[in-house]
């Protein structure tokens, strides 16, 4: 048990927005379902990133306006997207063809736990009565040359979500390479985690507190 | 003369089997050949081992073949889904069978099987409790589980444009599973949206050669599952 996480930091729209800053220029990039998506927002000026979306899409633009939605047009998260000029569509072979070859840049994955290793668990809590469902997740993690993960840094119940060794089921052994909470900004490296950037008002001791992994400066 | 349209969705079903692997295209309802699964519940086979990528949703298409218990296992990455419910039901109660697959290693087993490749390595799952029991191997120093192809007796694919010879084309992202399908089946049924004249595909764009399809039925206007699901809609009407 880790110290309850009081300092708020980073609102999600900032995390993402942090992301944002570290996908370069030309990026093929995956973002997973939920907070990831919002990192679409948040790309900067002058910047130009293509969005690959697993269930068949290169090339995904912003959601359609309202009555614009087309069912055969969505997203991983089965929500409606549009395509931008350029988009090209493709079936699920060649779409992890492109994960699995090493073909996309970055992802962006949210985790229910993550370890000082990089291990991550992003899939299923292990309970028995859970039906297990996994996605394309474990595929990414494999094959994306450069896995952030987005994440609150400890859970609503005061629970570590970066720890010594990850306790449910694992995702991928040693793949994520950068993590963003809305304390901090951890790289995983081979010596451990190391403190890349903090959220105002955090110290590393504080940081260090509402952390189970040891954490480096 | 090779004609391989069939007139109704009762021609195209009539013969699958009980016990038959019957790949079901679609992601979510995007592709999901819903009119050839309704004549499948009509047609009355069981047993069946069912490889999608999902469940279905509401009391519609998969989710109706599911509840009417002709489904004695699944094969699929993500049984979970909006307005799932029928699945998570049986599978709570021990009725149903899950197999639990990567949906990239899904894909490629698929791909595999219509392939003639019987098995192949790949870095998804390592580590994890999906590549439990299964055979690994190093390749340059790094570590691949061995998955199997799966090869289906039927599949039921959902297309947009078709002609006599079987080529397809789709729509947008509805396009996900089928042209893998189409090629992993002893037997492709392919329902398709518009059929057309031979030569007015070009042949440049065909996505699905018509080799791979052995019936076609004209579904001009597919009910739209999301809609069924809002209005309650249940299977056999």
């Amino acid at each position: 048990m880790v110290n309850h996480a009081e300092i708020e930091g980073w609102s999600t729209n900032e995390m993402a927005q942090k992301v944002a800053l570290d996908i370069p220029d030309a990026s093929y990039v995956n973002l997973g379902i939920g907070i990831p998506e919002k990192v679409a927002g948040y790309v900067p000026e002058g910047r130009e990133v293509i969005y690959h979306t697993e269930n068949g899409l290169l090339g995904m633009g912003p959601s359609p306006a309202p009555g614009q939605e087309d069912p055969e047009l969505i997203n991983a998260g089965k929500k409606a997207v549009t395509a931008i000029p350029g988009a090209c569509y493709f079936h699920h072979a060649d779409s992890f063809t492109m994960i699995r070859g090493k073909h996309i840049d970055v992802c962006v994955l949210g985790a229910l736990q993550v370890a000082q290793n990089g291990d991550l668990a992003n899939w299923s809590t292990g309970e028995p009565d859970a039906i297990p469902a996994v996605g394309g997740a474990m595929d990414l993690v494999a094959g994306v040359k450069t896995v952030y993960v987005i994440t609150r840094h400890t859970t609503k119940t005061g629970e570590a979500k970066i720890v010594k060794t990850c306790s449910y089921p694992l995702t991928g052994k040693s793949v994520v390479n950068r993590i963003y909470t809305n304390l901090a900004i951890l790289d995983v490296t081979a010596n451990g985690l190391k403190v890349r950037e903090m959220a105002p008002e955090v110290s590393f001791e504080y940081l260090q507190s509402v952390t189970e992994a040891t954490l480096i400066r | 003369m090779i004609n391989k349209l069939v007139p109704t969705v009762e021609d195209a079903v009539a013969d699958i089997f009980d016990g038959a692997t019957i790949l079901i295209s679609g992601f979510g309802e995007a592709g999901s050949p819903i009119e050839l699964i309704h004549a499948l519940i009509d047609q009355g086979a069981k047993d069946l081992t069912v490889v999608s990528n999902n469940t279905g949703s509401g009391q519609v298409g998969l989710a109706a073949l599911i509840a009417h218990k002709r489904v004695k296992k699944m094969i699929c990455s993500f049984p979970r889904t909006a307005n799932s419910t029928v699945f998570p039901d049986l599978y709570h109660k021990g009725e149903i069978e899950l197999e639990l697959v990567p949906q990239g290693t899904l894909a490629e087993r698929i791909r595999a099987g219509g392939a003639g490749i019987p098995a192949f390595f790949t870095p998804a799952s390592v580590g994890t409790p999906l590549a439990e029991g299964k055979e690994t191997r190093e390749f340059d120093g790094q570590t691949y589980v061995m998955e199997k192809a799966i090869v289906a007796d039927f599949a039921l694919v959902r297309a947009h444009t078709a002609d006599r010879y079987g080529n397809l084309t789709y729509n947008k992202t509805a396009r996900n599973f089928g042209p893998i399908m189409s090629t992993g089946a002893r037997k492709t049924i392919v329902q398709a949206e518009r059929i057309v004249e031979l030569g007015e595909i070009d042949p440049e764009i065909v996505v699905t050669p018509g080799i791979f399809v052995q019936r076609v039925v004209h579904i001009a206007n597919p009910a739209q599952e999301s809609k069924l699901v809002a209005e309650n809609r249940r299977y056999p009407w």
